[in-house]
């Protein structure tokens, strides 16, 4: 867990009683929407179809019980008594009234959360693999890096006017659980030859309108050069970024338009000025965040307890452990993922009873502690394996144990339709009507690894760009057509999917996905080869001919 | 969104209703005739041409305090009268999502 300072609870509070004289005012029409959008883009405020949409930071994914019993409180008293959980660590709200949003950001404040940095042309929260601090092998928590950019960016000017918004993403595993090629600086903590911890530096991810794979810019910077290298890329990017034209404001666009070279030498050149400034990290600095994340106190447990010999004799239990259960770096702990998409229900959705009953459940089993990653699941990342099977009888009860984590039912949708007010085309039926058809467990585990993306419309909010399987929904005379692609991925081999033929209706889409399914087990060579592995292999031909040949 | 300048330039194809959210609560409501918001489509005023959907959204738009981003919305008037969306995205904003919700609790 992180101890926030009194700094950041101050700026907090402020930030409170400032938005509710705004709105305040805004509702006895002193300000105008004009006037007021900025405000309450600011704090988080979107306008969607239905409603206010209200989104929430959930810093590094990493929320204490009672920070998730805020967030149930919140969705119980101020809207519809669900939240929705998103890919870049927040949650949103999606049936809030402006008049009582001071009151649920009040409450949000009082545990430390905020809605800061989750829109607009700034800086937006710094993300960080789901598994930070736990996972094995891991370099070092890449949380506390996450929290130092955090520090410096937050409300630095030079941050809080970019040309447009901008989001930064670290990892510190080999396996990229935080996609930090779809960022705009993306940052994977490495170790030089002579064992100091630094960073590989990606730039110019995105996806949206005009998709890319960030690129290596720096192969190593020193972590106590870490803030001045990203101050060099922004003041290149600032210094270029266009303004003019929202769509090419993006960096990724930049470092397009000039070339990674030329980027990086520009960047090089602007660094080598300020890289011996006050920007250089002493290592107090690191050490006094260091000592802010905190650690269980881990028991000496067994590697193999009699309670987990014993429940393995059931075959549910045994499904849901193989499926959502990971090795953690103390031995007797696992890290367990919960799947927040059941059959038939929208991705990410998490009723108010569920967060309660989960914070219980994290108290009890994960030292009070919940992370949420860019799945849009979430994972205690502190459970005692003796404890795995009362935990998975508890998350049973709660409908919060599909043993589907990154199989084809797990699936990353956006609002889309239903809820968004950019949308073409609906996302969530999608999903939902997938989960259905790919419900059955022996089915998807034979399946194996595949991740369905799906966004309703080219902001690619659902990542459909980096999907197994990508869903793009557009609308064509008034109707909702969706456009397939595959052989995405977002990990460290993040490539773009490719469109595999015409633009399909709504009710085919689920026909079709199951066509490249089907496809994909006749011509896999042998079990083990995935899904990804039998497209690169093949290319989409194969899966084309399929789809298209009875359509 | 369509910015409701932008859409002053847009010719109107058939029966349109002024449409946006409310500002303190943000539910969806429909411009009346009586120079109000309601939350009932049925209440809306029905513009047929350009001229009338002109006039409608500037009056909406100037009433910044009642409702946020006002914008012309197509609509089709049945047999009986009755008016329902134009489209499916009306129709959504209308009736609420297609996907269920999860139980109040
Ligand atoms: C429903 C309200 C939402 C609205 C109005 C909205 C709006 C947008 C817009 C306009 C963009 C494009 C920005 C650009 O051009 O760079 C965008 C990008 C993005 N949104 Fe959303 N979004 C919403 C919900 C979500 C949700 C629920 C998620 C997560 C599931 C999400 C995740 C993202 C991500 C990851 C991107 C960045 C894609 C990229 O790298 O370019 N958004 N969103
Ligand atoms: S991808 Fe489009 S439809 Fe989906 S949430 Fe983002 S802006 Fe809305």
């Amino acid at each position: 867990m992180y101890a926030y300072d009194e700094i950041d609870r101050t700026l907090v509070n402020e930030r409170v009683s400032e938005f509710r004289d705004q709105v305040k005012r805004r509702l006895s029409g002193e300000l105008t929407e004009d006037e007021f959008k900025i405000l309450r883009l600011q704090n988080g405020v979107y306008l969607q179809l239905h409603a206010y949409m209200f989104r929430v930071a959930i810093p590094y994914g990493t929320l204490a019980t009672n920070q998730l019993r805020a967030l149930a409180h919140v969705a119980r008293k101020y809207d519809r008594g669900y939240g929705h959980f998103t890919t870049r660590q927040n949650i949103q709200f999606n049936w809030i009234k402006l008049a009582e949003l001071p009151d649920a950001l009040e409450d949000l404040a009082k545990v430390g959360i905020h809605a800061m940095q989750t829109s607009g042309n700034n800086m937006r929260n710094v993300t960080s693999d789901q598994w930070a601090g736990v996972a094995p092998g891991e370099i070092e928590d890449p949380r506390i890096w996450s929290e130092l950019i955090r520090q410096h960016t937050t409300l630095h000017p030079e941050f809080s006017f970019l040309p447009r918004k901008f989001k930064i993403a670290i990892t510190a595993s080999d396996h990229d659980r935080a996609a930090i090629k779809i960022h705009d600086i993306g940052l994977r903590l490495i170790r030089n030859e002579k064992g100091e911890t630094g960073f590989e530096v990606l730039v110019g991810g995105g996806l949206g309108r005009t998709p890319f794979i960030a690129k290596t810019i720096k192969h190593f910077v020193h972590g106590r050069d870490i803030l001045s290298y990203i101050e060099a890329i922004l003041r290149v990017y600032n210094q270029y970024g266009r303004r003019d034209n929202i769509y090419k404001a993006r960096i990724k666009i930049l470092v397009h338009e000039l070339g990674i070279e030329k980027f990086s030498r520009e960047v090089e050149e602007e660094w080598q000025q300020i890289r011996n400034s006050s920007l250089q990290i002493d290592d107090e600095v690191i050490e006094d965040i260091r000592s802010r994340f905190t650690y269980p106190a881990y028991e000496k447990l067994p590697h193999m307890p009699d309670e987990l010999r014993q429940a393995a004799a059931d075959p549910d239990f045994e499904a849901w452990r193989k499926n959502s259960v990971a090795p953690h770096k103390v031995q007797g702990y696992s890290i367990v993922t919960i799947s927040l998409k059941p059959t038939g229900g929208p991705p990410g959705d998490a009723t108010a009873k569920q967060m309660d009953a989960l914070a219980d459940l994290a108290d009890q089993y994960s030292f009070g502690e919940i992370r949420v990653g860019h799945e849009q699941n979430l994972a205690l990342p502190h459970v005692a394996k003796r404890d795995l099977p009362a935990l998975w009888k508890a998350l049973d009860k709660l409908g919060l144990a599909t043993p589907n984590v990154n199989l084809i039912t797990d699936i990353i949708a956006c609002p889309g339709l239903d809820y968004c007010s950019l949308a073409n085309a609906r996302s969530i039926p999608i999903a939902q009507e997938l989960t259905r058809r790919f419900a059955n467990h022996e089915l998807a585990n034979l399946i194996g690894r595949l991740h369905i993306n799906i966004s309703g419309c080219i902001n690619a909010c659902g990542h459909h760009h980096v999907g197994h399987i990508g869903i793009l929904g557009v609308e064509k005379n008034g109707e909702e057509v969706y456009q397939i692609t595959i052989g995405g991925r977002a990990d460290e081999n993040a490539t773009l999917g490719t469109l595999i033929g015409p633009g399909v209706k709504f009710d085919e889409v689920a026909d079709v996905v199951e066509d490249v399914v089907e496809a994909y087990l006749a011509l896999r060579e042998r079990p083990e080869e995935l899904f990804m592995d039998t497209v690169k292999r093949l290319g989409v031909e194969p899966f084309k001919e399929r789809v298209y040949a009875t359509r | 969104m369509t910015s409701p300048l932008e859409q002053k330039k847009i010719r109107i194809a058939g029966p349109s209703v002024v449409t946006a959210n409310r500002t303190w609560d943000g539910i969806v409501v429909y411009r009346t005739a009586a120079r109000a918001w309601s939350a009932e489509l049925s209440e809306a005023a029905i513009v047929r041409n350009s001229e009338e959907a002109k006039a409608l959204l500037a009056e909406a738009v100037a009433d910044d305090v009642g409702a946020i981003g006002p914008y012309i919305a197509p609509v089709q008037i049945g047999a009986d009268g009755r008016i329902v969306p134009g489209n499916l995205r009306e129709q959504i904003r209308r009736t609420g999502v297609t996907i269920g919700q999860p139980a109040q609790v």
